[in-house]
């Protein structure tokens, strides 16, 4: 709601953001270094060139610099016709082992690369969210285990678009 | 390509039939509204035999699996959360004068959600809950607040949330004003309209279940229990108001001005009839 | 002001399913407004859940994640009581986070 107002709410909000987060920098910053400036070193991490590329393929490659196998090991939950293209639910799940990250791509979406999560040792490999589609297109799942990629993939049914427009 | 209003006609005599005709004829001399209301719910618990009477408040997620899977999931987590809190507070929140939205409404406003619209003889009209919560905003000396959704959405929103189960109350005093709103609203529900010429009924009666264009359509049974919602389309919340200008403007009609008198007796209308069915309110829809 | 966060972790024993729902935009870049320009891209880019000091979840976000995100995952450990740190930094530089109590 915060965010329907453009201009002077949002700036408000930004700035008292960011000296909130300049505070918990402060309080965190003595207990463990490398970890409380998540905020701040997020964007260092983020694979921002990987979310900018057209199709599945490469968007694969800009990730992870390699290519990914088909597996039956890696589940995907995803409805045959999404109700409204701005929110399909997909869920991802694995029974492989050793599993470092898990990331979804949507083929016909202007950038395939939709999400990517890392799971550390002791996370189960297993993640739902919700993702908006363009139009009817394949969804990639691809789980990365024992530092291999694997995927799963499924078309969904998107009747309305949820990109708005 | 997709709109599959299948034998559209003949449908449509059989729903006129059912409704319109038999009953419209007789409407003027003989209103019967009781009797209106276990035609209307008979209808749909025949054409949806598998349907629980109170499933059809969940529209339609009731008639599709495919959609049903999808509601629930987002029903883990669902998107009217944070109107859900920004109502709470609103609904708490002291006017400047010192009152509040619970002096306005009986029970405190916790729980009454069930009880709108009714007919207020005073006034000589139908008061929609969207209508008594401006009206107490502006006794209070406040600004009311736009119709459709944010605040209005917000508030209704929590105050449905109290209300959660309790089986919709619409009563109809002994008042022929009252009756003449109710079957105004009637009237109102299946007098076709627009560029396409459809009415409520075309839609919400003859064709609950069924696609337009990529929609499946929802029930009139119960469509208002689950107000108001969050709507996937619209990306975000929207009250009653939202709904039936909204829908005015798919038939390509002009829409009323919000919580104008016809769209008031037409929620009476509406409202009555799913009396018995619990409140569901706020909802997520596609 | 309220959070933008909204978390819920439940602990089954030996393991805690976390669900949170993120209030944001999620503006994707591609969409039109009223007037018919171009709304600018404005998305979360990364999510990081935090439990015991540790990171036990990191979602990194493009514009295609639905407006007000939701997200749902399961770690070993975390006892009732236990607090998880979640927070978010978007493509603007604007971030929120929040402490939930696992229940």
């Amino acid at each position: 709601m915060t965010y329907s107002i453009p201009g002077s709410v949002d700036e408000t909000r930004r700035l008292i953001l960011k000296g909130a987060a300049v505070v918990a920098l402060a309080g965190l910053g003595g207990i463990r270094f490398g970890l409380a400036p998540a905020l701040a070193a997020a964007n260092d991490k983020y694979p921002e060139a990987a979310f900018k590329v057209k199709g599945t393929d490469d968007a694969i490659k800009a990730l992870y610099g390699k290519t990914a196998e088909k597996s039956d090991k890696v589940k995907m939950d995803a409805p045959e016709i999404a109700e409204n293209g701005a929110v399909v639910p997909i869920a991802v799940t694995t029974t492989l082992a050793d599993v470092t990250s898990i990331s979804i791509l949507v083929a016909e979406n202007p950038n395939a690369l939709a999400a990517s999560y890392t799971i550390p040792a002791g996370t189960m490999p297993s993640v739902a969210n919700r993702l908006k589609m363009a139009k009817t297109s394949n969804v990639i799942a691809i789980v990365e285990a024992g530092g291999k990629l694997y995927s799963a993939s499924k078309e969904v049914k998107v009747t309305v678009g949820g990109c708005g427009g | 390509m997709r709109l599959t209003f299948r034998s559209a006609a003949a449908g449509l005599i059989l729903a006129t039939l059912t409704f319109g005709g038999a009953q419209m004829s007789h409407a003027a001399d003989n209103p019967n509204p009781p009797a209106d209301l276990k035609a209307f719910q008979k209808y749909f618990t025949d054409k949806f035999p598998k349907v629980k009477l109170e499933d059809f408040v969940n529209g339609p997620y009731s008639m599709d699996e495919g959609l049903y899977k999808q509601w629930k999931e987002k029903e883990e987590f669902p998107p009217y959360e944070f109107a859900l809190d920004a109502g709470k507070e609103l609904f708490n929140k002291p006017f400047k004068n010192g009152k509040s939205f619970a002096d306005c409404f009986p029970n405190k406003g916790i729980g009454v959600r069930q009880n709108y619209p009714y007919f207020d003889e005073k006034q000589g009209k139908v008061v929609t809950l969207e209508l008594a919560v401006n009206q107490c905003l502006e006794s209070n000396g406040e600004k009311p607040f736009s119709y459709t959704k944010d605040d209005m959405a917000s508030v209704t929103a929590y105050m449905a949330f109290t209300s959660r189960g309790k089986p919709f109350d619409i009563k109809i005093p002994n008042d022929p004003r009252a009756l003449a709103a109710y079957e105004n609203g009637k009237r109102y529900f299946y007098t076709r309209r627009g560029q396409l010429n459809f009415s409520c009924a075309t839609c919400h009666v003859q064709s609950p279940g069924d696609h337009i264009r990529a929609e499946v359509l929802a029930p009139a049974l119960g469509i208002l229990n689950a107000m108001p919602i969050y709507r996937s389309e619209w990306g975000g919340m929207g009250t009653i108001s939202r709904r039936f200008t909204s829908c005015n403007s798919q038939v390509r009609a002009v829409p009323l001005k919000p919580q104008d008198d016809e769209y008031r007796d037409l929620e009476y209308y509406l409202s009555y009839v799913s009396n018995g069915l619990p409140i569901s309110g706020p909802g997520a829809r596609p | 002001m309220a959070s933008t966060i909204r978390v819920r972790a439940t602990s089954s024993g030996d393991t805690t399913e976390v669900q949170a729902l993120i209030q944001h935009p999620m503006d994707s870049g591609f969409v039109k407004n009223a007037a018919g320009a171009l709304i600018p891209p404005h998305f979360i880019q990364q999510v990081t859940f935090e439990h015991g000091g540790k990171p036990v979840f990191v979602a990194d976000w493009g514009p295609a994640v639905s407006k007000d995100p939701y997200v749902k995952f399961s770690f070993k450990g975390g006892k009732k009581g236990d607090e998880l740190k979640i927070s978010w930094v978007d493509n603007k530089g604007v971030s929120d986070s929040s402490t939930a109590k696992i229940q």
